[in-house]
């Protein structure tokens, strides 16, 4: 009986890649809340040239974080143990979230 | 003393082989827990964010000097809430790699007692604005 069983991947009990992976996704439903919230902050009020660019760049600064996040979980799917973060990217998706609240702080004014 | 810590871990967070020069590669799974922790200190930073332009958007009644100043102080908070993030991320890396004790850290504790302040403090303007 045992030896017509299909060999299975190994997986870790403890589903710790899932896990980080949906941890990435919380993060970029939280970052999606923010750039949202910005977007709306950038155009209240008059249309202006100034709130329609900030408006992009915000959208800009999310497409990025997505795209980092989709990297990320991309790796976190593929193998079983996967490789530890990069010190590069986890930098990158901080920067792009500085990069947000600046865009916050110059519209606040 | 931090200040310059600081700066020095921050050239370590666009260096992935200065890590990996160091010790041993941990257990994959104590990288995916430090990455976890990491995620979710970039979620409280993009709330903190996302709450400074709630603040702007939807207090229209304040006066604009306190608007503005709780915006700003709340976007300030998920900047600083942020970079601390990558830095403990990337101390506790290190830590892992050379079999180090994790790095402690003040900054949960002074961020829960800033937080409640703030609570407290938005308690006494509804019940004071709710009299006047």
């Amino acid at each position: 009986m045992s030896n017509g069983a299909v060999a299975e991947p190994v997986r870790d009990p403890g589903l710790q890649p899932e896990r980080t992976r949906l941890a990435w996704r919380r993060t970029t439903l939280s970052g999606t809340v923010a750039a949202v919230l910005a977007m709306k902050t950038a155009l209240h009020g008059r249309v202006s040239v100034v709130g329609i660019v900030v408006c992009a760049l915000c959208f800009g600064l999310w497409l990025g974080f997505l795209a980092l996040a989709h990297r990320r979980i991309r790796v976190l799917a593929a193998s079983a143990e996967p490789t530890a973060l990069a010190p590069r990217h986890a930098t990158a998706t901080v920067l792009f979230t500085v990069a947000l609240a600046a865009c916050g702080a110059a519209l606040v004014f | 003393m931090h200040v310059i810590e600081f700066v020095r871990n921050a050239r370590l967070w666009f260096a992935p082989q200065q890590i990996r020069r160091e010790g041993g590669t941990p257990d994959y799974r104590f990288s995916l827990a430090n990455e976890r922790t990491f995620l979710a200190w970039l979620r409280t930073a993009l709330a903190l964010i996302g709450g400074g332009f709630a603040v702007d958007q939807f207090l229209p009644d304040l006066r604009w000097g306190w608007r503005v100043g709780l915006a700003l102080a709340l976007l300030a908070a998920g900047v600083l809430c942020s970079l601390r993030a990558v830095n403990h991320w990337v101390r506790c890396e290190r830590a892992m790699r050379r079999g180090e004790d994790l790095p402690v850290s003040r900054f949960p504790a002074v961020l829960s007692i800033v937080v409640a302040i703030v609570a407290v403090a938005m308690v006494v303007v509804v019940l004071v604005g709710w009299e006047g």
